[in-house]
């Protein structure tokens, strides 16, 4: 099937028209230097039946683990209603579509979705959606920088307690563009934001604060104290948090005296499916007064001549058809369709419904975190409140122990041990709501099991070598 | 035809400048540009103490049809800005010489207004471009 609408012949006669003999000579001004002569890497194209095949092969090799691993995705029970609705034809497109306002189904539904990201975030105004919830951190770095204009200094504080691959990307996204990251350790004790290192990184000039929420090792942050440190220093708030936690937790916007700035993060949790990684969706609110420093698009309401409700895409001034290279982002689309999905996610469920889901999650975790302590050769690494995650020591290494769980069907966690080598064996768990008390008993079981396989067979291998 | 006064000093860019009594100086946009650009909807104002050069983009005027640029004409120090616009930017519109004014700066050298055109250089610019 082609995809292209244009024929040959119509290509001929719109080069006619303009008067050029073909399509290079069109861009012969772009020098040569610049321009790439074939991708490499990328596999030659697939037809259906091909391309069928290989993901059919790849979502076996997936399997479907009993999942015990969060770390930015989130396995939730999605009512089968939501991507039933969802892939109506009526709703079924990832894009906004380029005559926008012809399409008012569309735009409302971004309206209701950007009023309901809006009151979870406590924050007055959201946009459409971003890529994902990494890329979301980078565009509010950058957004960050665009509205903090009491500072020149375009530096950004980045707790080591964010996800490792958050600070990756909004480093490989802002990066290039004169940010300047800075990497906050943690108490090292307690899974948390040290108060100290951020005193000592906070010298001179300072653009941004991110303060992630839960972080990434499940702990929560001290956010109202640091968001009125951050403020004291007339620095911007970045909130990163999950959605889901905070139909239970105080939202960015209540956080201490004036709440954050800008609140971003992962959508999945709400309605997307994990799909062996993606597509996901990310979505970013903001205080009024930084609207006009937003990324993405903005739907609005208002009324036509008739007085009758109409949607519209709003403050397009900052996009890019309007101010080119000034603009505040190239994101000039979004995840439709997941953004879809999640805004029926979160009609079905409601306020009441989410806050249910958040409250399983929690108390699962509090279930498991008692089993899995109980566990010989493991203990908790830190105490205290985790929302549907914590951090569990291994009196072994964890990658083997990963394996053993694995050849019984079992997702046991996230290795922390690259990322965080000073934690030593540690790996991150998690249970949703999705967990019963016996799947908790039973990783309980094949836990212990693979930890004393491995460090069996450790002690035998240090005997041979002895 | 726009309006251009005879006692200010105007940019290529369709800034005007008017030389206060101080010393200091005003600046906005022409009735030309505003013209041009239609109905303001929003304006970003430069920030109090930022110091700027010639040509730096310092302010944006967002109107209906398009948001543009606000370049200084001159190098110098912001030293006040019109808050009034924050909630009536169509006095960009209404009054541009006037209660529409943008910012003001204490300039580094006061002898660089001579770079700028004059009312008739101006019109004559205006006639150019149409």
């Amino acid at each position: 099937m082609a995809f292209i609408p244009h024929t040959e012949t119509d290509v001929r006669e719109m080069l006619r028209a303009i008067g050029v003999d073909s399509i290079d000579q069109l861009f012969d001004e772009i020098p040569s230097a610049l321009r790439v002569d074939g991708l490499k890497g990328i596999p030659n194209a697939l037809n259906e039946m091909g391309i069928t095949r290989v993901m059919h092969r790849r979502s076996v090799r997936d399997g479907e683990p009993l999942t015990f691993i969060g770390a930015g995705a989130y396995e939730h029970h999605i009512p089968a209603a939501v991507w039933e609705i969802a892939t109506r034809g009526e709703f079924y497109s990832a894009y906004t579509p380029y005559q926008a306002e012809a399409s008012q189904g569309t735009l409302q539904l971004i309206y209701e979705f950007q009023t309901m990201m809006a009151s979870l975030t406590g924050l007055d105004v959201s946009n459409a959606s971003m890529y994902d919830g990494a890329s979301a951190l980078g565009e509010a770095a950058l957004m960050a920088v665009r509205a903090n204009r009491k500072s020149s200094s375009a530096r950004v504080l980045m707790p080591r307690t964010l996800h490792p691959l958050y600070s990756k990307v909004a480093k490989a996204v802002a990066g290039n563009q004169g940010l300047e990251f800075v990497d906050i350790d943690y108490d090292h004790a307690n899974g948390t934001l040290n108060l100290e290192a951020l005193e000592a990184a906070a010298q001179g000039d300072l653009t941004a604060l991110v303060i992630p929420q839960p972080n990434f090792l499940g702990r929560f942050e001290d956010v109202d104290a640091l968001t009125d440190w951050a403020h004291a220093r007339e620095a911007q708030v970045i909130a990163v948090v999950n959605p889901m936690s905070l139909a239970l937790i105080k939202p960015p916007g209540e956080w201490g005296e004036k709440g954050a700035d800008i609140a971003c993060g992962e959508g999945q949790p709400l309605g997307v499916p994990l799909s062996s990684g993606g597509p996901y969706f990310g979505f970013m609110t903001c205080r009024q007064s930084w609207v006009r420093q937003m990324p993405g698009r903005i739907v609005g309401r208002t009324t036509d001549l008739d007085g009758r409700t109409g949607y519209v895409l709003t403050l397009q001034a900052r996009e890019q058809h309007i101010r080119r290279s000034k603009a505040t982002s190239n994101i000039c689309t979004n995840q439709g369709l997941m953004v879809t999905g999640a805004t029926i996610y979160m009609s079905l469920l409601g306020a009441e419904g989410l806050a249910g889901v958040a409250t399983a999650c929690m108390a699962n975790t509090a279930r498991m975190l008692e089993v899995l302590g109980k566990v010989d050769g493991v203990e908790l690494a830190f105490t205290g409140p985790q929302f549907h995650e914590a951090v569990i020591k291994l009196d072994c290494p964890v990658a083997p122990v990963l394996e053993h769980l694995a050849s019984q069907g079992i997702a046991g966690g996230y290795d922390l041990s690259v990322d965080y080598p000073e934690l030593g064996n540690a790996l991150l768990v998690c249970a949703t709501e999705t967990k019963s008390e016996e799947d908790i008993v039973m990783f309980g079981e094949a836990l212990g099991r693979a930890v004393a396989a491995v460090a069996g067979g450790e002690a035998l291998s240090a005997e041979k070598l002895t | 035809m726009a309006d251009v006064p005879g006692d200010l000093k105007y940019s290529k860019d369709h800034e005007w400048v008017r030389l206060e009594e101080d010393g200091d100086v005003t600046i906005g946009v022409t009735d030309h540009a505003q013209a041009a650009l239609g109905d303001m909807v929003f304006v970003e104002l430069p920030e109090i103490g930022a110091t700027l050069a010639e040509g730096d983009a310092c302010a944006v005027v967002e109107s209906v049809k398009a948001a543009s640029d606000v370049y200084s004409p001159l190098n110098g120090e912001v030293i006040g800005v019109n808050d009034a616009l924050a909630d009536a930017p169509e006095l960009v519109n209404q009054d541009p010489y006037g209660d529409g004014w943008i910012y003001r700066m204490k300039l580094d050298n006061e002898d660089d207004l001579d770079e700028l055109m004059s009312a008739e250089e101006y019109l004559a610019l205006l006639e150019d471009e149409a």
